[in-house]
């Protein structure tokens, strides 16, 4: 079990401990006054608060809706919208994030709240499409194994169609939150704060060390998030 | 036990119906099989007596009572189901997919538990393998297995089962047909079987029910359905080769006393006692058995000139393929053209010898009856 | 949680406003004419705007030449070397995780401001889906076809140029198309550091308060993307096997 254990958390610590060196290291040697002001601890949780507040409250709405939206949509009387909806949803998908963000801010102004709203709205996309897709393919004749067996069409849902189109879920959600990590460093633009914020300073500033701190900090971010995200994935199907 | 009056469907968008005025009664204990072309309505007849198709028309009695004012949910769970391309649960194990009815039914944890490997021994799965395995590591005859036994599982007096063996070979389906008629000789449930293969209806069946068109051409014991044809549709369906179907209604069991074969010899016999029996013998082989009377292998003409050694046991070579008593003629007939040989040898479960059938006696059965 | 809600319910009247400006005419609060005001300055602006996405286009095209080049030659390679390919596609998985501006990050400090740092963080981006699908289209290819070719002589030079490129084909621009419609999201905010193209309105726009130009660019790209997404999902139905023994 201790093993496991470390066999999972392994690779993340080790990420976490060369970010946090970099930081460190950085804080405390900066190059000149400027990084000096600019750089300090005191910054970097701030923007590491900010970009996990907007991660974790779009993404979690992002789950809710997706996965009932996915759920109601596949049920018989909803299903034709379901169809028209999975094309929306490819179109909707294409569109950049940068250009989502701008459209929104164009609408609705600068702040966190704006950024939240727009990623929520972008990060339901793969996952309300992934669990209709999951639900609708499951095989038709499971159904009705089900059904002539006599289960209620809630039974159905909860025993059958939601544990075969979980994995399905799961992958839409590991969409979602690779998109999202991505997306939410643009939130600085639109005054929406995070790890961003970071980069866009350095840049203007032209200070690299300012701009690899945040770069690394935002690629660690979201290469652990997948990461642990891919280690869930693998665990949830042990049927197939 | 079941009767059907006057039921119909009409598929919404439809103008043709797909069952139309069917009158069907089903006797306790019987295995009635629906049997027809594609697009028949036989699925569809099957399907509305577990009511997942609601009739257009008519009534369903089951017991005498009116299926159609019953709840679905719990006439359902009393009726056994085999779907077509077994549809089981994938996410699930064995055991899991198994206990689905009784888990619907709320049953204590452990009376389910020890139903479930009651049920998978019955059909001949061990549930100390089996248990815990998923769906998709099991092959197809394993598969089907397990449908049956889910359906099974709850004891219901009445099973709905939809080309079953449908999705196996010819020599396993043969294999799991014999065993279903086995566990249905002590069970002695109330089938409806729906396939579309005349063969498999001759042999399953008490009673067949042809369907055409969504109409009921002839309900009739498969001997009557062979020596009197309704229609001219009924009989071009059991085919012009009757006779030779006759070898499915009847069991090996049944003919084995009645053939004449030279006793078997044991391996360590003489080779030049063997060696006059084999001259005797009309297939010019002689079975050669362990002490326990355990099928060790045969010896033909031309494994005496092959071979050497003083014991029978030296010349002995490997049968390819043996049958159980319980198997019909035409399984005899199907491994004799499998393996090219003019005579296949019977064993019971524990592989010992019972005699053996040869071609010549599945010829004068054929001649006898027709 | 009420500031959502507030969120949601401007976002529908803007929306809505949005619509019916044109009908409406001048009395609704809201942003008065904020498509009208788009509208004019594209029309006045055309000439610009056509230049910058020329320019976009120019920064996705010439990426894409050089991203199938490198993937598929890479996907080629590791088809060959079980092994290897783990790691390389491992690696590459991780390259298209990082957020697309800590990629244009790290390239300032190497390559400086403009277009070259555009240029290489979208090739390793687009790196992912073009490798990996040349492998896999490249392995899942049915083994009895290449023994075929193997058994009739054919040395593995030309079963690869003959038999499991052309086979693979379609997978590999199912490939070249995700990449494509990645590059151009990541191309705009590419010209944050200066690449160029049409996220330069966008970027502009924002630090001017300038609104039909932010719109006039974002709308832009998103054309551009679902142009080119359908244009090769089109190109990849022509270019798949079946697709071209269907039409005769």
């Amino acid at each position: 079990m201790a093993r496991e254990i470390w066999k999972w958390l392994g690779i993340p610590l080790i990420m976490i401990a060369i970010a946090a060196v970099i930081v460190i290291y950085s804080v405390n040697n900066p190059t000149d006054s400027i990084v000096a002001r600019m750089l300090t601890y005191e910054r970097v949780f701030r923007v590491i608060r900010e970009h996990m507040g907007l991660l974790l409250v779009s993404m979690t709405g992002a789950i809710i809706v997706g996965v009932a939206g996915g759920i109601m949509l596949s049920r018989p009387s909803l299903y034709r919208i379901g169809r028209v909806m999975e094309t929306f949803v490819n179109i909707g998908q294409t569109v950049p994030s940068l250009a989502v963000l701008a459209l929104f801010y164009t609408i609705l102004g600068l702040g966190f709240n704006v950024a939240v709203f727009a990623l929520f709205l972008y990060s339901i996309l793969p996952i309300l499409r992934n669990t209709f897709a999951g639900i609708d393919g499951v095989e038709h004749n499971i159904i009705e194994a089900a059904r002539g067996m006599g289960m209620r069409p809630l039974r159905i849902l909860t025993k059958i169609e939601l544990p075969i189109a979980f994995p399905i879920i799961v992958a839409g959600i590991r969409t979602a939150i690779v998109i999202n990590v991505g997306a939410a460093t643009l939130a600085t633009f639109i005054g929406g704060g995070g790890l961003g914020d970071l980069i866009v300073t350095g840049l203007s500033v032209h200070r690299d060390m300012i701009i690899v701190n945040g770069a690394v900090i935002a690629a660690v971010t979201a290469i652990l998030l997948d990461y642990l995200i891919g280690k869930v994935e693998e665990r949830v199907v042990r049927w197939a | 036990m079941i009767k059907l009056e006057g039921l119909s469907k009409v598929f919404p968008g439809h103008n043709i119906p797909a069952v139309k005025d069917l009158n069907l009664e089903i006797n306790e204990g019987d295995v009635c099989v629906l049997v027809g072309p594609s697009g028949c309505g036989k699925t569809t007849t099957m399907k509305m007596i577990n009511r997942l198709y609601e009739p257009t028309g008519g009534k369903i009695y089951i017991r005498g009572e009116d299926a159609l004012q019953m709840n679905p949910i719990k006439l359902r769970l009393d009726i056994g189901y085999v779907i077509q391309e077994i549809g089981l649960f994938p996410h699930m194990t064995i055991e899991e997919n198994i206990a689905t009815v009784p888990n619907e039914k709320q049953w204590p944890k452990d009376e389910t538990k020890q139903k479930v490997s009651e049920v998978m021994t019955l059909v001949g799965l061990d549930p100390k393998v089996f248990k815990d395995r998923y769906p998709s590591a099991l092959s197809g005859g394993q598969r089907q297995r397990v449908g049956v036994a889910r359906a099974m599982v709850s004891d219901p007096p009445i099973m709905l089962m939809d080309e079953p063996f449908g999705a196996v070979d010819p020599i396993t389906r043969a294999r799991l047909q014999n065993e279903f008629l086995r566990i249905q000789e002590r069970m002695g449930k109330t089938i409806v079987f729906v396939t579309h293969d005349i063969d498999e209806a001759i042999k399953m069946s008490d009673t067949i029910a042809v369907m055409r068109e969504g109409e009921l051409v002839q309900h009739a014991t498969p001997s009557d359905l062979l020596s009197a044809p309704a229609d001219e549709f009924v009989s071009n369906l059991v085919g012009r080769n009757r006779s030779i179907k006759r070898l499915h209604l009847i069991r090996i069991n049944e003919i084995l006393d009645e053939v004449d074969r030279a006793k078997p010899a044991s391996e360590d016999a003489k080779i030049g006692e063997v060696e006059k029996q084999i001259e005797e013998s009309d297939i010019r082989s002689v079975i050669v058995v362990d002490k326990d009377n355990k099928l060790k292998g045969v010896i033909g003409v031309s494994d005496l000139k092959r071979k050497s050694g003083e014991v029978a046991g030296d010349y002995c070579q490997d049968v390819t393929d043996t049958i159980t008593s319980d198997a019909t003629l035409n399984d005899a007939l199907s491994v004799m053209l499998e393996c090219g040989e003019g005579y296949v040898a019977v064993v019971n479960e524990d592989d010992q010898y019972e005699g053996t059938i040869t071609l010549g006696d599945l010829l004068n059965v054929v001649k006898e009856e027709g | 949680m009420e500031q959502i809600i507030g969120v949601t319910g401007d976002l529908f009247r803007t929306a809505a406003n949005l619509l019916f400006l044109t009908a409406q005419g001048e009395d609704v609060e809201y942003e008065p004419g904020l498509f009208r005001d788009t509208v004019d300055w594209i029309s006045r602006r055309s000439d610009m705007l056509l230049e910058l996405m020329l320019e976009h286009l120019w920064l996705v095209i010439l990426t894409l030449i050089i991203a199938v080049v490198i993937s598929v030659t890479v996907g080629i390679i590791i088809s060959y070397y079980e092994s290897f390919a783990q790691t390389v596609l491992g690696v590459c998985q991780v390259l298209m995780v990082i957020p697309s501006m800590a990629m244009l990050a790290f390239m300032v400090p190497l390559f400086g401001i403009g277009f070259t740092t555009g240029v290489m963080a979208l090739v390793l981006y687009s790196l992912l889906p073009i490798v990996r699908n040349t492998y896999t289209g490249i392995r899942e290819l049915d083994p009895a076809i290449v023994e075929a070719a193997k058994g009739m002589g054919m040395t593995e030079r030309r079963i690869l140029f003959k038999i499991k490129i052309p086979l693979a084909r379609p997978v590999i621009m199912a490939g070249v198309r995700t990449a494509a419609v990645m590059m151009i999201g990541i191309a705009a905010i590419a010209a944050y550091v200066g690449a160029g193209g049409l996220g330069e309105l966008i970027f502009s726009g924002i630090s001017r308060g300038h609104q039909p130009m932010i719109i006039a660019g974002a709308i832009g790209v998103s054309i551009i993307a679902i142009a080119f997404d359908y244009l090769l999902y089109y190109g990849e139905k022509r270019f798949s096997v079946e697709g071209r023994t269907k039409e005769g």
